[in-house]
């Protein structure tokens, strides 16, 4: 046993010295792989953070959200369509959402305004978030004047900031209490935007579903599980885009891998006839050369992952966060929250680390087999 | 005793390029004595060197290594007997570059998984005992020929190996690097190793150290001359 650990001390060994001799060959190559490594664990990460972010904003969302239609399109949803449904099995809790949307001109920027349901507010005061703050510069105590639905301006005191940890969607919200809200936009009492229901059974949601379009035709309910996976899928089809970018840098990088790997140099050609003169099995040399080639892809593996976790975690994933995270003016100042999906670790391990070991080793296996008397000659 | 019966070596079989390098050689070499096979270039020394080395099989015949048939053998066993048995000095001495000099010489030792401070002591030992203790951390490209072939004898021997295969050891070499070998060559058979020599280099062939000659040509023994019985 302690033979055998000894021996592949002395094939690393000889390794380490192997790739050190050649080390401008290596010093590249290990470069150009970390390199690939980093972009693609950085899209990786940075899309799995998102989505994680996406999921736990809305895990607190109601189950079913209920809108109006009139001509296709969405309208203001009465009050009594709440009657209307009756008790329906398994929601808890059923009620009116009221908010809207305000182009403010003086920065081309559109605002999210919804009911203040959880703060008492006065009717002039405003909870805004930290994206209207900082594109608007303002701060607890400051005035904000909007133009209303009657074309008159409207001054609304700023009572407070909304808390950072909300920014993904809070940057663009000001809340208000309802009456003033109503005042705004202009909508009568009685009407709401749209109707939630939580439902505590998840095996339920659909039921409750379908008896509300039979209760309510002209309404659409959606589901927390549908936005989830349009959430999804927004993200899956952006990771791709940038994937599809990628694959240039990728074939590239596979091109040049698989010459350096694949091909040995007659210099390393003669020194494995060397190693087998002296008493290297085949299988010895196919040791030393898995280990040379492991190092450098489980190295470049190693550094390029670490490179992407501080990229994304750290550096906000600046590379690719406008195509990733999409456009906006008032941009939500997102930290993404430190997440290492196993699976995705194991898959691009398995994708760049064993293609280019195993590259090495097919060259390495043809001319360690051929008779060592080559260097005889 | 090595004993070749019949023993044939052709390259490229069945290409256009095919060629016959031994034709069905037998001949039986003492493994404790200084061997040399001599002959112009071509005569299919160097090959036949190699097939008692268990460097390459033969095409057909058969070779027996004290009484065991050697020639069939799978890869992993000819490594081994090559490992234990024989020690190759080659012509252009095959040091690998970049490596210091004790590594060149600890490097067919490493499949064996030996302690390393063992090792590392074996191999200083073997330098020190041929005049290169000073040298154990220089890089291999930086000693002179004479130094080079001396490393390789080293390298040859860390294995402690019963024959030591030297092929054209002083094709580089002056004369009196020349002597310097057959004195080490004189000091192996000292210590009961079996010497194996390809040369056509006069000062070899006319040595009082080499105890047999064969003589090749055409890939086919010549004559056999004992020197010293």
């Amino acid at each position: 046993m302690l033979q055998a650990i000894e021996r592949q001390r002395y094939f690393i060994d000889y390794s380490l010295s192997s790739l050190a001799r050649r080390r401008g060959k290596n010093l590249g190559l290990l470069t150009v792989y970390s390199l690939i490594v980093f972009l693609l664990a950085s899209v990786m990460l940075f899309t799995q953070s998102l989505r994680q972010e996406a999921a736990a904003i809305l895990k607190e969302a109601p189950e079913i959200l209920v809108q109006r239609i009139a001509a296709g399109r969405q309208d203001l949803i009465p009050a009594a369509y709440l009657e209307r449904m009756g008790s329906l099995r398994g929601v808890s809790e059923k009620r009116g959402r009221l908010w809207g949307y305000h182009f403010d001109p003086a920065i081309k920027a559109n605002y999210t305004l919804m009911t203040a349901d959880q703060h008492q507010l006065p009717p002039d005061g405003i909870l805004i978030g930290a994206g209207i703050a900082r594109a608007r510069g303002l701060g607890a105590g400051d005035f904000l004047s909007l133009r209303g639905n009657d074309g008159k301006p409207a001054a609304f005191r700023v009572e407070g900031i909304l808390p950072a940890e909300t920014e993904l969607i809070s940057s663009d919200l000001i809340l208000m209490a309802e009456p003033s809200l109503r005042a705004f936009f202009g909508i009568p009492d009685g009407l709401y935007t749209d109707l939630i229901l939580k439902v505590s059974n998840p095996r339920e949601v659909r039921k409750v579903a379908e008896k509300l379009t039979l209760l309510l035709p002209d309404t659409r309910p959606i589901l927390r599980e549908e936005i989830l996976r349009t959430y999804d899928a927004i993200f899956n089809w952006r990771e791709g885009v940038v994937f599809v970018l990628l694959m240039g840098a990728l074939l590239a990088f596979v091109i040049f891998a698989w010459d350096k790997a694949s091909g040995l140099s007659a210099e390393e050609r003669q020194e494995i006839g060397i190693l087998k003169a002296i008493g290297w099995e085949t299988g010895d040399v196919i040791r030393m050369k898995f280990w040379e080639g492991g190092l450098i892809s489980l190295s470049a593996f190693l550094l390029g992952y670490l490179l992407a976790y501080l990229h994304v975690f750290f550096a906000d994933g600046f590379l690719f966060e406008p195509v990733l995270k999409g456009w906006a003016t008032l941009y939500p100042a997102f930290r993404p929250r430190p997440v290492v999906d196993g699976l995705q670790l194991a898959t691009l391990f398995f994708f760049s680390v064993f293609p280019y070991t195993l590259a090495t080793l097919v060259p390495v296996w043809r001319a360690a087999i051929t008779d060592p008397d080559s260097v005889m000659r | 005793m090595i004993r070749l019966e019949q023993i044939s070596k052709v390259f490229n079989q069945g290409r256009p390029n095919e060629f016959r390098a031994i034709h069905g050689l037998s001949l039986g070499i003492a493994a404790d004595r200084v061997t040399l096979f001599t002959g112009p270039s071509g005569s299919g020394k160097t090959t036949l060197l190699s097939l008692v080395g268990c460097l390459a099989r033969p095409t057909s015949g058969r070779i027996y290594l004290k009484g065991r048939m050697i020639s069939a053998l799978p890869e992993r066993f000819l490594t081994d007997i090559r490992r234990s048995t024989f020690g190759f000095v080659f012509q252009r001495f095959n040091l690998i570059k970049g490596l210091s000099l004790i590594e060149n010489v600890m490097l067919p030792a490493y499949p064996l998984g030996l302690p390393f401070p063992e090792l590392r002591e074996r191999a200083a030992g073997l330098l020190h005992g041929l005049g290169l203790g000073s040298k154990l951390e220089n890089r291999v490209e930086w000693l002179s020929g004479g130094e080079a072939q001396r490393a390789a004898i080293c390298r040859a021997l860390i294995n402690d190996p019963a024959i030591l295969i030297a092929d054209e050891p002083t094709a580089n070499l002056d004369s009196a690097l020349t002597r310097e070998f057959l004195a080490i060559v004189e000091g192996l058979r000292g210590q009961g190793k079996g010497v194996i020599i390809t040369s056509h280099d006069p000062l070899i062939a006319e040595s009082a150290v080499m105890e047999a000659v064969i003589r090749m040509r055409d890939g086919r023994r010549v004559e056999r001359m004992a020197m010293e019985d």
